[in-house]
């Protein structure tokens, strides 16, 4: 199943370009058109409704980064043991485990996303146990089972990849830790987590991209994240293009500042001949 | 559970499922042919284009890659659709109708290039430059060389990536059902709709995409053993 695997080239972009690169006159000349376009946007399509619905786009905003900063964090702590267990782990563990991984990644997120919340907000309020526990307040609303969703699709991409990361770790820094008098405990926190997170962490950047940009599947579950608002915002005011347009401009942003964030951790990494 | 409501023949919703597989298995094989082939070309142009066409082909892979796919299909399958008629209206020409079909290739095909010229650009990149400097010197033109030895030469270093592009994009075409085409997601909401049992549809459908997913995986891997013969293995 290795063959999935994303290729490192794909994931890892391209450092960014001086500024001296960006002044060559080819350059300027494709500035300059993007300019004029941009310009052309501005003036000849309607904006009037951006300032009416920008608390909206905003309240939007939010829940999209909260989605992704929640099913991102739990979604690596899942996959910390899915990916290890599938290395080391005895074959009761290692197996379902493997299961899981195949399972998330063969079938689509929109589908595991309707399977949960069709599925499972069709089944629990046949189970009296769930309708009087205190949960049952939060299952009746949509986020959670988009939360749910994000989260494990993370984690069985994510597992995925920390095995391979845990498999590359070279033996001899895991057996000069024991060969310290490290317990197992210590060598996973000391070593082997933090050599494995180190090598996949190109990997993870790229896998958070992605995480970012299936934020908006969970509008067809009803939760009201940046997507959701515009199409709001389209059905009010009976604008095609701009709204969408717009959308596609807060994406590339927020692409940039999660690819930037990743950047400044990887420049923290030493490496060899630094 | 009431497996009844699977058979293939109504009342029965078996055989709804089947044709969307066969209807999202078509658009992914259209879309990843396309895909393709805007990867070939897009690849060439990053490589060996003039700085415009690279820095327009930088442009046209990182935007495709940063914007989420859904957003991407929505803008393209209801703008594109819209302005193609506008267009073809502005012409003279009578307004075409884009069938669902033909929209969610072109969607989904635009998208899997973006990332196609990346893993055909690295593919390329692996090439010995030898073998293409040979060619260069027993006076083959661009194109021959492209098709007598670029292509078959980097085909061992992109079919994993490759592979991996046709898995993202059998799962990709799922995205279509939010814009109302019906492929096998779509088809299984609304099974499920009618007869009220969610679970047993989606965990149906589910089972579907997997063997899609499996089938091709072993497919895949058998192709990549044959296109890597006489290669040195590396050693990983």
């Amino acid at each position: 199943m290795t063959d999935q695997q994303m290729p490192e080239d794909i994931e890892t972009p391209p450092p960014l370009p001086k500024l001296s690169a960006l002044m060559r006159p080819h350059r300027l000349a494709i500035m300059a058109v993007a300019a004029a376009l941009l310009i052309l946007m501005i003036v000849k399509m309607q904006w009037s409704w951006l300032p009416d619905y920008a608390g909206m786009l905003l309240a939007g905003l939010w829940i999209t980064i909260l989605l992704l900063v929640a099913s991102t964090i739990l979604g690596f702590l899942l996959a910390v043991p899915l990916g290890l267990v599938q290395v080391t782990g005895p074959k009761i563990l290692s197996w379902p485990a493997r299961v899981f991984c195949t399972i998330i990644r063969g079938t689509p997120l929109l589908l595991q996303l309707w399977l949960l919340y069709y599925g499972l907000g069709s089944l629990f309020p046949g189970i009296p146990e769930i309708r009087h526990s205190f949960l049952w307040p939060y299952l009746r609303e949509a986020w959670p089972y988009g939360l749910l969703a994000l989260t494990l699709s993370y984690a069985g991409y994510e597992g995925e990849v920390m095995r391979g990361a845990f498999a590359g770790v070279p033996h001899g820094e895991l057996e000069a830790a024991r060969a310290y008098g490290m317990g197992r405990w210590k060598v996973l926190t000391r070593i082997w987590l933090p050599r494995a997170v180190q090598r996949a962490l190109p990997t993870l950047a790229g896998e958070t991209v992605v995480q970012l940009k299936s934020t908006p599947l969970v509008a067809t579950i009803t939760v009201i994240d940046l997507y959701a608002i515009v199409g709001d915002i389209r059905q009010s005011t009976y604008l095609t293009y701009e709204p969408l347009l717009f959308l596609a401009f807060l994406y590339l942003c927020l692409t940039g500042i999660l690819v930037t964030i990743f950047r400044h951790f990887e420049k923290k990494i030493p490496s060899r001949g630094m | 559970m009431n497996w009844e409501l699977l058979a293939l023949s109504p009342p029965g919703w078996g055989g709804a499922l089947l044709r969307g597989l066969a209807t999202s298995l078509q658009v992914a094989a259209g879309g990843f042919a396309l895909g393709q082939l805007i990867g070939i070309l897009g690849s060439a142009g990053k490589l060996y284009g003039g700085p415009v066409i690279k820095d327009l082909m930088e442009i046209y892979t990182t935007v495709v890659r940063a914007i989420p796919e859904l957003v991407l299909i929505v803008l393209l399958y209801y703008a594109g659709t819209a302005a193609l008629n506008n267009l073809m209206g502005g012409l003279g020409f009578s307004s075409v109708d884009i069938s669902g079909m033909l929209a969610g290739i072109l969607v989904i095909g635009l998208v899997q290039g973006a990332y196609s010229t990346e893993v055909l650009r690295g593919a390329i990149l692996a090439i010995p430059p030898g073998q293409i400097e040979a060619a260069r010197a027993y006076g083959m033109p661009p194109a021959m060389i492209m098709r007598r030895i670029t292509l078959p030469a980097m085909l061992p270093h992109a079919i994993p990536g490759l592979a991996n592009l046709w898995l993202v994009t059998t799962k990709d075409t799922a995205l279509l059902a939010v814009v109302g085409f019906t492929e096998l997601t779509l088809a299984t909401r609304q099974a499920a709709g009618v007869t009220h049992e969610y679970f047993l549809f989606f965990s149906a459908a589910g089972v579907l995409y997997l063997a899609v997913t499996l089938v091709s995986n072993v497919l895949l891997q058998a192709l990549e053993r044959r296109a890597s013969r006489g290669m040195v293995r590396r050693r990983t």
